[in-house]
């Protein structure tokens, strides 16, 4: 992406250029679209439910009278005989890695106005997100087979299965959010909304290509959680 | 009116030369303003009456469905304090309430008027009104979403009204809710009750969240050519930083509410320990009731200020132009604001002193806590140095905004009495406590309100509101508010403790009877004045004599509008370009005591300064 032009302001680089946009009249980020401007701020909001989430985890992990069970075991996957630990979440985690990187290219090529590449690009975001919750399901039926509930489970601390599946279904169901506008935008792309100006089914308002960019924000910190969530459950 | 926007065009016009930013020079003409960066806001005008009045796009029309959805809320939670004055003060007459009952009044009365009243009416109410007008934009930068949270604001008070309804009747366990007795048998409204409450502030904070994210944006990314931040008027920057404050406070109001609804539901036990209950185990085990508070107080503390920053913005901006002279150390009150956000989010625990915290903890919290007294302490002075030598109107806005500098440093010194650990101890859950947060939080930005009301009404409605009942209202409100809250504060000295049903044989029964009879009496008229205003505002649509533009000779753009009450766009063909801030008045020299936001330098510079 190029440098945004201004007419009638220089940008400047560095915390000159922070002071002077900041000192400017009618916008505060120079060049920045209003709804990528809404989506980092909700995302700012977002990392502030996200931590109350795992700093209560913490707390509640590290107060809790009752031993805390042995996460390589709980999630271990049986593989030709073998229980690999962490095996599923590995693949779960590289998915959606791998789905962060896709979307990051349909961007790309949303700027570029290569419709077919973009959609595709983001048909497979989608997919690899599906796939994603797909696999938390069967990890999720997996430990309720095994007896474990929100209120107990077999291996330790009641609080395990509580704070597990409370927090994985909370990351779990932005996921979901997210891969129904992936799938609603890859519609949107492929009939080519954008060009022809179409307006949008609620905001009866025009869409752009920038709003595949703020959806991959939306992505991107969907997938960042993500590694927090991995490192504090399955690491710890 | 019309020439204002003449005027615009010319320099429109000139738009063309281009400043040279690398030398700092500006092009000769001092009335050049900078090029518009975004271009027209794309808006989607209604087609029918529901689009009009329901399900409204426009900013304007959310901000009047916040502000009479709050007012209801209001009044409910108003009878409920009557309610519970009635049985504190003639417990004889209220033989139809248990004690259960008055626990649920004193609850949903707390929750009520902090969250959906004073938060909704802030920031949803006036937040929508003013500030597109306020920075000059069309309207706000995403009306759909703008509508969204309305909507759900609606639903969450629907949801909070339905657990009146609902068997067991509404919570009980205080509007902070600890756990674990609020989700446990024998706290009213154990069951549906306190579930219902939990959905609709999950359901608020969702809408909220839609709504901030508005404000915010517009305020950044969305304000008119020449309108700088440090331009804007301190209402915007209230508003500003309290949605701030919002958006990174209501998370932890998110949260807990998730974890208790579960620990209610699926027996979880986040917050519950184990709990021994007539000799039987119960099912809970393990949780820690202090992450509750430690989460709703994270939350909590900032709602203070969420609810105090919009006040102390729209105060700054009614005593200006009421005392017809510009606000005193603009820059200090915007960083004063903006610090006292800051400080908010390191004091939650001066609210958790008795909770049986290590020591060093409270040491630092009441340290922190009494930190947040400075920027406070500079924004009343730059008040009173607004007001000192100006050309001060007594009209009615200007009492509410008196009664309220006078409130507001009563309820922060004794704010001061509670922020220290010692003094916080024994004062602590009596009715001190009581008489503190409502001088600080409900009364002062109730008159805020009122002053608000009365200064806007005619840019919302385009009629005056009648000044003589005005008057009445505010002087039964300041002076009942100090003969309710006054009392109160010797009440919490002699030890009579908060949320009691009553003080059975108690030494308190003999010696604050009289008292507690004096204050509910004084109570339900401070009550009654309140329907005042109601009345003033229905006979005022009625009968109203018509207002003219800009009334109050302000400066600020919302008066500055193509029409009064202004239209869906606000502005007319042409945003207004801002040449100042809004607090000229009295300028040595021009011609009016006021130069409006959009007047151009070269408009006043030729006037010659009177020899004084």
């Amino acid at each position: 992406m190029s440098e945004p032009k201004i007419d009638g302001f220089e940008l400047k680089p560095g915390f000159k250029g922070m002071a002077s946009d900041t000192a400017s009249d009618q916008t505060m980020f120079k060049g920045v679209h209003w709804g990528k401007a809404m989506m980092w701020i909700f995302l700012l909001s977002d990392t502030f439910v996200f931590s109350c989430f795992l700093i209560s985890y913490m707390k509640g992990r590290g107060s809790t009278p009752v031993e805390w069970p042995n996460p390589s075991e709980v999630f271990a996957l049986e593989a030709f005989g073998v229980p690999v630990p962490l095996l599923l979440i590995a693949l779960m985690t590289f998915v959606l890695i791998t789905s962060s990187g896709t979307m990051a290219i349909a961007v790309k090529y949303g700027y570029e106005k290569n419709r077919k590449m973009c959609g595709w690009l983001l048909l497979a975001t989608a997919l690899g997100g599906l796939t994603f919750v797909g696999m938390q399901a069967y990890e999720w039926s997996k430990l309720i087979h095994e007896g474990v509930r929100p209120w107990e489970n077999p291996f330790g601390a009641a609080q395990f299965g509580s704070f597990f599946f409370m927090i994985t279904g909370f990351h779990g169901f932005h996921v979901s959010i997210g891969v129904i506008f992936l799938f609603i935008y890859t519609y949107k792309v492929f009939a080519g909304h954008y060009e022809k100006g179409k307006k949008g089914w609620f905001t009866k308002l025009k869409g752009d290509y920038v709003e595949i960019e703020i959806l991959g924000l939306y992505w991107h910190f969907v997938d960042l959680v993500w590694v927090f969530i991995f490192a504090f459950f399955y690491l710890w | 009116m019309s020439d204002e926007y003449d005027n615009n065009k010319s320099y429109q016009a000139q738009s063309s030369e281009v400043m040279d930013g690398s030398t700092g020079s500006v092009s000769p003409d001092i009335d050049y303003v900078r090029p518009s960066e975004v271009g027209e806001q794309e808006l989607y005008h209604p087609h029918s009456f529901i689009e009009k009045w329901v399900f409204c796009q426009d900013a304007k029309v959310i901000g009047v469905q916040y502000f009479l959805t709050a007012v209801f809320t209001g009044v409910v939670g108003l009878i409920l304090s009557w309610l519970m004055r009635l049985q504190l003060g003639f417990p004889e007459l209220a033989g139809f309430m248990t004690a259960e009952h008055y626990y649920q009044f004193v609850t949903m009365h707390g929750m009520i008027m902090v969250v959906y009243f004073l938060t909704a009416l802030f920031l949803g109410g006036f937040g929508n009104y003013l500030i597109p007008l306020m920075v000059g934009a069309r309207d706000m930068v995403f009306p759909y979403v703008n509508m969204l949270s309305f909507w759900m604001f609606f639903v969450a008070v629907a949801v909070l009204m339905a657990s009146f309804f609902v068997p067991g009747g509404p919570t009980g366990a205080g509007w902070t809710l600890y756990p674990p007795q609020t989700i446990l048998e024998g706290t009213p409204g154990a069951g549906m009750g306190i579930l219902l409450m939990l959905i609709s502030l999950s359901l608020f904070v969702i809408g909220f969240t839609m709504g901030g994210l508005n404000y915010m944006i517009t305020i950044l990314q969305a304000r008119t050519r020449g309108m700088t931040l440090m331009r804007m008027p301190l209402t915007v920057w209230g508003i500003f930083t309290a949605t701030v404050l919002a958006m990174l406070a209501f998370p932890a109001l998110l949260v807990s509410a998730i974890m208790m609804t579960l620990d209610k539901v699926l027996q979880t036990s986040f917050f519950m320990p184990t709990i021994l209950k007539a000799g039987e185990v119960l099912e809970y085990g393990g949780g820690s009731p202090i992450l509750f508070q430690h989460l709703f107080w994270f939350f909590g503390h900032p709602e203070v200020y969420i609810v105090a920053l919009p006040a102390f913005g729209i105060v700054s901006d009614l005593i200006s132009v009421h005392a017809r002279k510009n606000i005193f150390g603009y820059r200090m009150m915007v960083w004063a604001i903006v610090g006292i956000g800051a400080l908010s989010f390191f004091v939650w625990a001066h609210h958790m002193y008795v909770s049986g915290m290590n020591p060093w903890f409270g040491f630092f919290f009441a340290t922190t806590t009494l930190i947040i007294a400075v920027p406070t302490a500079m924004k009343v002075y730059n008040w009173i140095l607004t007001l000192w030598r100006g050309n001060i109107r007594i009209n009615v806005v200007m009492l509410w905004c008196l009664g309220f500098i006078v409130t507001f440093v009563n309820g922060g010194i004794t704010g001061i009495f509670l922020g220290n650990v010692s003094v916080d101890v024994p004062l602590s859950d009596t009715y001190f406590v009581i008489a503190h947060f409502h001088m600080v939080m409900g009364i002062a930005p109730l008159m805020v309100i009122m002053g608000a009301v009365y200064h806007w009404f005619p840019l919302v409605a385009g009629k005056m509101l009648d000044e003589g009942l005005g008057k009445w209202h505010f002087w039964i409100t300041f002076l009942g508010a100090y003969s309710i809250y006054f009392p109160m504060h010797y009440l919490g000295f002699i030890g009579v403790p908060r949320r009691y049903f009553e003080m059975y044989d108690s030494p308190y029964m003999t010696s604050a009877v009289g008292m507690n009879e004096f204050i509910s009496i004084a109570a339900f008229i401070v009550g009654a004045a309140q329907f005042i205003l109601i009345f003033n505002i229905i006979k005022t649509l009625k009968t109203g004599k018509k207002a003219e533009q800009n009334p109050w000779k302000a400066n600020s753009l919302e008066w500055y509008t193509s029409t009064v009450p202004p239209e869906h766009g606000n502005f007319g063909d042409r945003l207004p370009v801002v040449h100042r801030w809004p607090y000229d008045f009295s300028v040595p020299g021009a011609k009016e005591d006021y130069i409006p936001q959009t007047t151009a330098p070269s408009e006043v510079i030729h006037t010659e300064v009177e020899k004084t």
